[in-house]
């Protein structure tokens, strides 16, 4: 009978949600000389995320995510270099708005199909901007991207270059907390419920009357624009773009953070990205020349034993020793 | 003759050269209890999901009281008011029944686009989600997942939602297949239930279901409309017996 309490609470903020961010100010004070890395993790988490909403959500299968990201960093890398516009906070908005406008424009198109029809027109849509920024060199800095970049003050007042490890983490994680809590009050509202509804079966909510098409064009659009933003804060963090930021090798890594953290659960991009970089860290200082071997073996791991990622096994553990559910 | 609650005029459909609808010109009445009944692949589901707008028509027109609906896209149908349940659940699986309920009946009072409040604060939403939930009841499997309730419930959650869109029109395909006889009882109670004011289309091949809750029955054969008429008659139809009814009367 309190199944409605039982729904109300679930949605409702779980003290244990404030640990991941106490931890994330414990790293800043404990690993001072990581901050860059940590930097990067955070970049991951939210790229992770945003994905996690077409994704797990949604249920959107896409391979071309990067575009969203590389959108957002040639954005403030473009806008700084041309335009000596250099503040963080309105380069962070436009990327989104940029990242948007793309991922609204191909998601009117391309959400039209399904299935590997769907994945392979993600991928295509990535590649063109890829070429764009290749052949684009006058504006887009071509093969070579743009290096050196400068961003101004946060407010004015922090410091914030590559040198400025401190205020980037800190930025970084203020960034992501805001991101995470626009991506949690989505996925816990009558959205974010359509949207798990269409991916657990499209021809009902067809049935209920759902405007299906229409909601996973406004899911990829948000989805777009804080993939957007990620990428923003990687070109301020690392002051550079290249093209690397919209490759398939970015846009296939973070599907791996995704799988291996569990996806359509708001805290695998946390563990995947912590995970994923961690392992790919490790592995790399201890074999220089083959550390994607590990990190394949891990995969092929998860992928049969953890269908649904690291949380999903801890998921599998508290149903089995504990009553409650999730 | 006063408009229908449903009627179609025509209503052909092909796929390629088959012809899966042929001519139907069906009505039903406001508040009936109609069965449409006919030998596997007679066109049955192929008709309800024309009724729905999941299949277009190849020609002819369907009408909600009186008005051409034949070119509205499904999810329109739906706000008009018409309904359905499918012959093999189509459900949330890894959602749990409140959740199932709710999502409906969020989109039927026009919240289920609603980004900035939690599913589980629309108060109204899950009220409804609630009354129906008992009204065909399974409250006390409200807060379990559909995947681990029994078949023969899981029927009932399919019933529970197309309620939740609160329909003039429902159209049940085959509500009892694949529930064990011994559960059956429990969704003859629900469709017995059903509101008096909702025109009641069902498919099904239970001929015990079919004459105890049918006041009008029509046969489908090859597509086309084969017989149509009270319990009573159709029975009684020598033709209809010997193509489809066979000897499941005669005892």
């Amino acid at each position: 009978m309190n199944a409605p309490m039982e729904l109300a609470r679930r949605h409702r903020l779980q003290w244990w949600e404030a640990l991941p961010w106490i931890a994330a100010l414990a790293c800043f004070f404990a690993f001072p000389n990581y901050l860059a890395f940590g930097t990067q993790v955070l970049v991951t988490i939210l790229f992770a995320l945003s994905l996690d909403l077409v994704l797990g959500y949604a249920g959107i299968v896409t391979l071309g995510h990067a575009a969203f990201f590389g959108a957002g960093a040639y954005t403030v890398g473009m806008m700084a270099m041309h335009w000596g516009w250099n503040e963080p906070l309105s380069g962070l908005l436009a990327a989104a708005l940029v990242a948007g406008a793309i991922g609204l424009a191909s998601g009117l198109v391309l959400l039209r199909t399904q299935g590997l029809a769907l994945l392979m027109l993600t991928l295509c849509t990535m590649a063109l901007l890829e070429q764009a920024a290749n052949m684009g060199a006058e504006w887009t800095g071509g093969f070579d991207g743009m290096p050196g970049l400068s961003f101004g003050k946060i407010f004015g007042l922090f410091g914030f270059d590559v040198l400025y490890y401190k205020s980037q983490y800190l930025y970084a994680l203020a960034t992501l907390l805001i991101c995470f809590l626009a991506v949690r009050t989505l996925v816990y509202s009558s959205f974010g419920q359509s949207l798990t509804g269409i991916r657990e079966n499209l021809l009902r909510m067809h049935a209920v009357g759902a405007p299906v098409r229409a909601r996973q064009v406004i899911a990829y659009t948000i989805s777009a624009a804080l993939a957007g933003v990620a990428g923003a804060l990687f070109a301020q963090a690392n002051g550079y773009v290249n093209l690397a930021v919209l490759g398939l090798e970015r846009s296939a890594g973070v599907l791996i953070v995704l799988i291996l953290g569990g996806y359509g659960r708001l805290y695998g991009a946390f563990v995947g990205a912590i995970a994923y970089m961690l392992l790919e860290h490790l592995l790399a200082k201890a074999y220089p020349t083959a550390w994607q071997l590990g990190l394949g073996v891990t995969l092929i791991v998860v992928a049969l034993f953890a269908r649904n990622g690291v949380i999903g096994m801890f998921d599998a553990l508290r149903r089995r020793f504990g009553g409650t559910r999730t | 003759m006063s408009a229908a609650m449903l009627e179609t005029r025509d209503l052909c459909k092909n796929f390629g050269a088959l012809e899966v609808s042929r001519e139907v010109n069906f009505r039903l009445e406001r508040g009936a209890r109609h069965a449409l009944i006919g030998p596997n692949g007679a066109g049955k589901t192929t008709f309800i999901n024309l009724l729905t707008g999941a299949l277009l028509p190849s020609r002819g027109n369907i009408l909600l009281e009186g008005e051409d609906v034949t070119s509205l896209a499904q999810a329109r149908r739906v706000k008009r008011g018409i309904a359905r349940t499918f012959q093999i659940n189509q459900l949330f699986r890894g959602l749990t029944v409140l959740e199932n309920v709710c999502i409906a009946v969020a989109e039927r009072m026009g919240v289920g686009g609603s980004m900035l409040r939690a599913a589980g604060r629309h108060a109204d939403v899950i009220a409804e989600a609630m009354r129906l939930i008992e009204m065909v009841k399974l409250q006390e499997d409200a807060g379990r997942r559909v995947v681990e309730l029994p078949y023969g419930r899981q029927r009932l959650v399919e019933i529970a939602i197309a309620l939740g869109l609160n329909p003039r029109v429902l159209l049940l395909d085959e509500p009892a297949a694949g529930i064990p006889s011994a559960e059956s009882h429990i969704l003859l109670d629900a469709i017995a239930t059903l509101p008096k004011e909702i025109a009641v289309l069902i498919i099904e091949h239970d001929m015990d279901l079919v004459f105890r809750f049918a006041e009008r029955i029509t046969v489908l054969v090859s597509g086309a409309i084969f017989a149509e008429g009270t319990p009573a008659e159709i029975a009684d139809n020598a033709e209809v017996r010997s193509v489809y009814l066979g000897t499941a009367l005669d005892g």
